[in-house]
This record gives C-alpha cells, structure tokens and sequence, in this order.
C-alpha cells in the first residue's frame, strides 16, 4: 500500500477541518472541526514513522493526542463559562479584542 | 619674569576684574566699589605692559618677537594652533595705548556713571571689553584672533545697549552687532584662505611661508586680503560699513569714549598693520584699502559738518581719522600709522569726556543747537575740549598735527595717483579743523543758554528723563540712565583723566617728530623688519613742508570755523537755506542708512515673513510634518483595520499565512 | 495486498465523510456523531499503518473519552441550529478557498517530485512495531520528558477547565446577572475557606 496514498487524505482532512474552522459560526463546532485538523495531523505522523520504520512518528501522535485533549477541555470549559454568563454562542460576538 | 609671562598678566588683570565685580566677592560691591575695582585691574593690566615693554626692549633688536603658548587647541595633521600671545613691538605698543587710555577711562566712569542702577554691570562689562580688546591684540595666531575680534564685538553689543531698556539703544547695538558679523565672516574666511594655503595659522609661520607660495598679487592671496579687509572695515567703520558707529553713541559717553574712539574701532587698522607682509605681496588690496580709507575720511568729514548731535559730530570725526590711520597703514607708512592712532586715542578720548560732561551740565541733551556759552560755567571743560580740538584739528605742533600730517606726508611720497588721496586726505583736514571748531564755538562761545546760567548760578539743569533722540519720557530705573549727572568741574575722577589725557593732547607729538626724534618708528621697527618699503619713507625736509602745508589748513580751517560762528553768527544758517538739498544730503549721513535699508534690510525681512507664511507655515508645517504625521495616521488607521476582534478573521490570516509558506517550500525545493 | 486496499478506500471514504458531515451539518449534536464515525475510521486506518497501540488509544481515548465530553457539553448548552445558507462575507466566500489552497499545495507535496526522501513502500518493520510493549518502551526511556510534560499539562488542563467553569460570585451578590438575563442561580453561602475569586 502506497504510504503516499494516506497522506493525500490526511492533506485533504486537514483543508476540511481548515474551512470547517473558518466557516462556522458555533464555538463548538469550531472546536470539532479543530479537532479534524489535529487528527488529520496525526494520519500523516504515523504514516511517516510507518514509512521509516521508526516509532518516533507514533508517540508523537500519541502526545498530539494528550494536547488535544487538554485544548478541548479548555475549549469547552470556555464555552460553558459564556452559557454561564448568558453570552450568546457565536463567535463572531466575541470581539472585545478588536483594536 | 619673562616678556611674556607679563604678557599673560595683561590678560589676566582685566579678566579677574570682570569676574571679580560680576561676582561681587568684595561683599555687596556698594557705591563705587566696582568702578574703583575695574580701574586697579586696568591700572595693573598698564603695569604689566610697561614690564612687557622693559622686557622687550632688553632683547636684542632681531629677537623682540617673543612667542609663548598656554595650551595647544588643536594638532591635527598639518594644522597646530595654540592658545599663545605674541609679545612684539607692535603687540606692546597697543596693549599700552589700549590699557593705559582705558585706565583714564575707568576713572572717569567712576564718577560719570555714578547713581546708575546698572553701575556694577557697567564696569563688569568694561573690564571684559578690555580684556578681549588686550587678547586681540596679542594673540599670535588668527585663531586666538578671531576669538578676540569676536568677544570686543560682543563687548560693543553688550555696552551700546547698556540701557537696554531703550528701545533706540538695543536698536542699535543689534546693527552694530549685524555689520560686526560681517566683518566677522570677512576674516574667518580670509583665514582659511590663509591656513588652506600655507598650512598654517599661526603669524610667524603665516608670514613665512606667504613668500615662498605667494607670487605678487596672486589672487588668492589679494582675495584673503580683501576679505580682511572686510573684518577690518567692519570693525573699524569705514565705508560701506560704517554706519553702525553713530548710532552706537546710544551707549553711555564713557562707552563711546574707550569702544568706539580709542579702541575698538582701531583693532582693524592694528589687524591691517599686523599682517602687513600679506599685504605688500598683494599691493592691488593694499590699494582698496587706500583708496577706502581716503573716501570713509572725506565722507565722514563732510557730515560731520553738518550734523548737530554733539556726540554724533565726534563720532563721525572718528570714522574720519581712522580713515586716516587706515589710509596709513595701507600706503605702508606704519609707523605714521600707528602713531596717528595713539595720538587719535588721547585726543578723541578726552573729546568724548568734555562731551560727556558738557551733556550732563546740560542735564542729558545732546543737541548742539541747544547749546552755547558754557565758557564761563565749565573752565576745566572748555580748556580740555579745547585741548582735543586743537590736536584733532591738527593744530600745528599738537600731537595730530605731527601724526596727522606725516601720514599725509608719506602718502605724497609715494607719487603715482597717491598723491589724489593726499590731497583728498588735505581737504579732509580742512574740513577737520572746520568741523572740530565748529563744536568748540558752539558750545562754549555766544551767549550762554539757559542751562549755562544755571550752572554758573551753581547748581546742574535738570530735565524730565527722556530719550535724547526721540524724546520719549523714561523713568530712572535699571536700564534707563539715572537721573544724576556729572561734570568735571564737580568731580575729580573725572578731572584727574581729563586731564593727562589733555597734557598727552597737546605735547604727546614731540615723540616723532621728523628729524628731532622718531621714539616710534625706532620702536616699532623691529616688527616692520621685513617690510619692502622701508627705504621709501620721505625725507625730513619733504615731511615738514608736508607738515607746513598741513598746518596751514588746520589754521585757516579754524579761522573759518572762527568767523562762522564767533564773529558773524548766522552765515550758516543762511547757508543752509541757500542749499537745501546739499544740507540735507550731508544731514542724512549721504543716506547710506536708507540705501541698505532698501538694498539689505528690505528683501530681508521680506523674504523672512515669505519664508514664515508660507515655507514654514504652508510647506513644511502643513506638507512635510502633516505629511508625515499624516502618512503614519493612515497607516496606523489601516492597520488597527485589521484588528477587528474577530476570531475568525484571525484564523483566515493565520491561514493564509501557512499557505503561503508551503507555498514559499515548494516554489523553493522545486 | 488488495484486502488493504479495500480496506484503506472503505475506511478512507468513512473518514471524509464524517468530516464533511462535521463540517456541513447544522446541528451541533450531528456534527459531534459526524466526528465520531471519523475518529473510528482514522482507527482503522492506523491498524493499517500498523500503529496498533494508537488506533486503540484512538478508540478509548478520542472516540471515548473526549467525544463523550463534547456530548455532554452539546446537551448542556443546547447548540441551536445554525441557519441553512451560510450567510456571505470575506471570510466565509475566503476561507474555504484557503483551506483549499492548503489542502492542494500539500497534495502537490505529497506526490509531486518535492518530497524525493517519500520512499512510498514503507520500510520493512519488525512484527512487534508500533505494539503497547514497544510504545511503552519508548515513551519510559527515550521519550521520557514528553511523557512527563504531557502528563503535567494534562493536569494544568484539569486546574484550568475547573477554574474557568467556576461560578462567578461577584456577579450574583451585584444582580448583573440578573440585568444581563441570566436565571438567577441558587444562593450559595459563602464557605469559610478562602475561595478563589476570579474577576469576569
């Protein structure tokens, strides 16, 4: 099996979770779509280390894993705190940062 | 001590004195202490000259040059300049003029400027005046010269507008400052000319090398002599840039008497006589400086006849005789030169202090036409004016008789066109004597004006504080002339300068006197070694039938002034009403005030309001700083655009950014 | 083999279906379920790579652990329906165009002549590659430091999900919530113990 093969899908994961990210407007789903983005990086990590037969590209992906799981409790422990507060869940109202 | 260990102390002296008195250490400086200070400095800044003088003459004739440098400014390359003096005979002969006539003048300040509120700052201001005037003259090289040339010029500004609460006083120490300026530029540039050519700054080797590189009348060397020419007319108010000496009698009497008759003014003709071997290799300059000095002397003498300010009249007789001293010096006759400018010292000094005193017995009034009959009241003024008249007038065996009409002498000797100017130079003392007499008689002959009978009564006329120009009333305070006035007749300082100065007047000429004695020439010669016209002085007998031609003017000049305005008063007048036009003329100083300010003032101060409203104002206000703040605006305002607070917005650029980097890879590895 | 083959294509095509579902589905809980089918499909696409250790972390972890997270959250919150057509924009009409842009250049990468070390048949591993037992090996011996910072950052995570979720004193004693619209929150009497106050 080509290895090629699996990063050509993982390429094209990563764009769908890139415009997923860009193009929705709930937070939650924003966070989903990063997560495709993460795993999509995660194909392509194994895919390399089956590819060299070194095992390195695995734990790599096996600490993407841990990181991912840190961002979305974080993420979502965000979105709890704005339904606490009765803000609205749309990103696009969160712009205090504007300059 | 060594001839220029004295030297040092001439500058010292003065210098302590300045900052002494400016910093009042003798505890509050009440009275007249200050006065009484400034005069010791001066008195041993005249000590030590005459110790530098002993010490000079017992060095051998080829070796009086004694050269001794503090510090080195600057060694660079080929450059070297030292803070060094240069004690010489030329160098001494000055120092003692200038301290000893200054000395007679601090004492007379003493009593003259009494009651002032600005006394203290007066004589601070004195005293630095005639330390800059002492470092000048015995700095050794043009650096040490200029700095000099600079601080007498800043010396001048800061006392013609000593009551600088007059607006006519600061007015006018302004454009004495301006035309300074000039002269200043003149002679910076005249000595990088110098230093770019023969590698050095310092005079000795200035002159040295001036020979070997300089061929005759070699243009850079005529153009650096020109441009010291211009320092020299400058500061000595010779045509055309003159005419910031009468308006300079706004300064107090003491003032005009030291700064603008007997030293200051004549630093250009000492400058001229210093560097004497440039101009004898550039002789066309020499001749400008002939030819200039004859014409400043004819003019001034002609205004001086008509113009009725007291003060103004002397000073206008002084442009005239350093037109002769400058005529002198650039026809080579420097010892006649130099000699004229010490007798021209004594003389024009004690005229100043009579005219001093005259004006405070008129309580503050300075116009002749005001005046009269103050034979009777002032004696001791009247005999000492008179004294100075005579010698001005060149009246036969005074002292401006013997310099006055060797310089003439020699200007014949010369032949060529010369002898134009000699003759220029004849008239010009007919109209002297004319002139000198005219303010003798009108001052002290007729019938005494009211202010006279007072004083004969025994107490001074007194007038409402005002402006003796424009009459406008002032008050007493600092920065205006106090309200008390001095005459000799009261004072003894003021007599005990008067009158040495009037001895000096009368029998100082008996030094040099052709064929008697000639104490300096003999002096002076070691400094004029190496002059080529050495061997064309005139001859004894030539210079006393020069002498007995000038004396016969100055006695007929008399005899007119006499007959004017003694024996049948009013001719003038009449005269002046058959010439209107003429005595106009003469009375607006032949309107070079108003020809610069057509020619220089006017576009001047045009081209600076243009250049405020709209250079400044429209162009680099509004376009280059506006621009600027404006360009930075909207860049920052295009950049904030970018900051909208939106996650997504972010994200996209974050995007783009990865995009373009693979993109860079790619393109790169392909 | 052609059995991989098969195998790659099926769980390849289950993959990007359950992104594209992420992405284009409306309503959140949908988009959650879409995730899922991707994460298992991912699993099985590392069985074929031989990562056996991770498509199993893969399944408990992501699929188990984080997904059920998300789904808890989803019904807490309550995500309404975003609107069918998206609406237009720079970024909507942009940011898909990007994401394409990422998604060729890569490809181009991928199977142009850029990447020339791609040695596209896989090198020859052992038969306990990519086994718990070597994973583990690995990540107490060589890969030491990571394991810790990661278990460390998993805990910083944990402090920091509790913190942010906290409930905001402040705001109930001032009755901004109540101007702001918010249910008013059951009083809790203020515990003797210092509590830590975070400014909204």
């Amino acid at each position: 099996m080509d290895i090629t093969w699996f990063l050509v899908l993982s390429a094209f994961l990563f764009a769908i979770g890139a415009a997923g990210v860009l193009t929705r407007r709930n937070p939650l789903v924003v966070l989903l779509c990063l997560e495709l983005m993460l795993n999509a990086g995660n194909l392509a990590l194994v895919a390399f280390s089956r590819m060299h037969g070194g095992q390195a590209g695995q734990v790599f992906a096996l600490i993407v894993m841990v990181i991912a799981a840190c961002e979305v409790v974080i993420g979502l422990g965000i979105i709890v705190a704005m339904y606490r507060n009765r803000l609205p869940i749309d990103i696009d109202e969160m712009s205090e940062l504007r300059g | 001590m060594s001839g220029t260990s004295y030297g040092w102390l001439v500058l010292a002296f003065p210098l302590v004195g300045t900052l002494a008195i400016a910093f009042g250490w003798l505890g509050g400086l009440r009275g007249r202490t200050a006065g009484w200070i400034a005069s010791g400095a001066i008195f041993g800044a005249f000590l030590s000259a005459i110790g530098a003088l002993i010490q000079l003459q017992d060095q051998p004739e080829e070796s009086r040059s004694l050269v001794d440098s503090a510090w080195t400014y600057v060694a660079t390359g080929d450059v070297k300049v030292d803070l060094a003096i240069l004690v010489d005979p030329l160098s001494v002969f000055m120092c003692l003029v200038v301290s000893g006539v200054s000395f007679l003048i601090h004492v007379y300040s003493v009593a003259y400027m009494g009651g002032d509120r600005g006394y203290t700052r007066f004589f601070a201001y004195l005293n630095f005046f005639v330390f800059s005037m002492l470092l000048l003259v015995l700095a050794s090289n043009f650096v040490l010269l200029i700095v000099g040339w600079a601080f007498v010029g800043a010396a001048s500004y800061l006392l013609i507008s000593f009551w600088y609460r007059r607006e006519t006083a600061t007015r006018a120490g302004i454009k004495a400052f301006v035309i300074n300026v000039i002269g200043d530029v003149g002679l910076v540039v005249a000595a990088f000319l110098l230093l770019d050519q023969t590698g050095a700054l310092d005079y000795a080797g200035v002159f040295a090398q001036a020979d070997h590189v300089f061929g005759h009348n070699d243009g850079t060397l005529v153009a650096a002599c020109l441009l010291i020419l211009v320092g020299a007319f400058a500061k000595s108010a010779q045509l055309p840039l003159h005419t910031w000496l009468p308006d300079a009698m706004e300064g107090p009497t003491p003032v005009s008497a030291l700064i603008h008759a007997a030293t200051m003014v004549t630093a250009g003709v000492y400058l001229i006589a210093r560097t004497h071997p440039l101009f004898e290799l550039a002789p066309a300059a020499a001749d400008v400086g002939a030819i200039i000095g004859t014409a400043t002397l004819v003019f001034a003498a002609t205004v001086a006849v008509a113009v009725t300010d007291l003060k103004r009249t002397i000073a206008y007789s002084t442009i005239s005789q350093i037109g002769y001293m400058v005529l002198g010096v650039s026809v080579f006759a420097y010892g006649a030169g130099m000699f004229h400018l010490m007798t021209h010292a004594f003389f024009k000094a004690l005229l100043f202090m009579g005219a001093g005193s005259v004006i405070s017995a008129m309580g503050g009034i300075q116009d002749m036409d005001r005046m009269g009959g103050f034979r009777k009241a002032m004696p001791f003024t009247f005999a000492a004016f008179t004294a100075g008249a005579l010698a001005l007038a060149a009246f036969p065996f005074t002292s401006g008789f013997f310099s006055k009409d060797e310089i003439l002498a020699f200007t014949l000797e010369r032949g060529g066109w010369y002898v134009v100017l000699a003759i220029a130079g004849y008239a010009g003392a007919a109209l002297t004597a004319f002139y000198a007499f005219r303010m003798v008689f009108r001052v002290f002959y007729g019938n005494p004006v009211e202010e006279a009978r007072e004083l004969e009564q025994g107490h001074i006329a007194h007038h409402p504080p005002s402006n003796p120009a424009t009459g406008e009333p002032e008050d007493t305070d600092v920065g205006f002339p106090a309200e008390e006035h001095h005459i000799a007749e009261r004072e003894w300082p003021m007599r005990a300068a008067m009158g040495p100065l009037a001895v000096l007047a009368l029998l100082a000429g008996v030094v040099q006197v052709p064929g008697v004695s000639d104490v300096i020439e003999k002096f002076l010669e070691p400094t004029f070694a190496d002059s080529h016209f050495h061997d064309t002085a005139p001859s004894d007998s030539s210079e006393w039938v020069g002498l007995l031609l000038g004396g016969l003017i100055s006695v007929a000049g008399i005899a007119a002034a006499y007959h004017a305005y003694v024996r049948r008063r009013g001719i003038t007048l009449q005269l002046r009403d058959r010439f209107p036009r003429v005595h106009a003329f003469l009375v607006n100083k032949w309107y070079f005030d108003e020809l610069f300010e057509a020619l220089f003032v006017r576009p001047v101060a045009t081209a600076g309001g243009f250049g405020r409203a709209v250079i400044e104002t429209r162009f680099v206000q509004g376009f280059i700083v506006g621009g600027a703040t404006g360009v930075v605006r909207v860049g920052s305002s295009l950049a904030r655009a970018v900051q909208t607070g939106y996650l997504r917005a972010y994200a996209l650029l974050l995007l783009l950014g990865v995009a373009l980097l693979i993109l860079y890879f790619l393109l790169a590895s392909s | 083999m052609w059995f991989e083959q098969v195998l790659f294509f099926l769980a390849g095509a289950g993959a990007l279906a359950g992104a594209l579902g992420v992405v284009v589905v409306r309503n959140p809980f949908y988009s959650v379920l879409a995730l899922v089918v991707h994460l298992l499909a991912l699993a099985v696409l590392f069985l074929l790579l031989h990562a056996e250790f991770i498509a199993a972390a893969q399944v408990v972890v992501y699929a188990g652990a984080v997904m059920v997270l998300y789904i808890f959250v989803v019904a807490y919150i309550g995500g309404a329906d975003e609107p069918l057509r998206p609406e237009g924009g720079v970024i909507n009409s942009f940011g898909p165009l990007f994401a394409a842009a990422i998604g060729v250049e890569l490809c181009v990468a991928f199977i142009a002549s850029g990447l020339e070390a791609l040695d596209t048949r896989g090198a020859d591993v052992g038969a306990g590659f990519g086994s718990p037992a070597e994973i583990g090996r690995l990540l107490l011996t060589r890969f030491l430091v990571p394991f810790e910072a990661a278990s460390y950052l998993l805990l910083v995570a944990a402090v920091g999900a509790v913190v942010l979720a906290r409930r905001r004193r402040g705001l109930e004693d001032i009755g901004a919530l109540e101007e702001v619209g918010a249910p008013p929150d059951r009083k809790e009497p203020p515990s003797a113990e210092t509590t830590l106050e975070v400014r909204v």
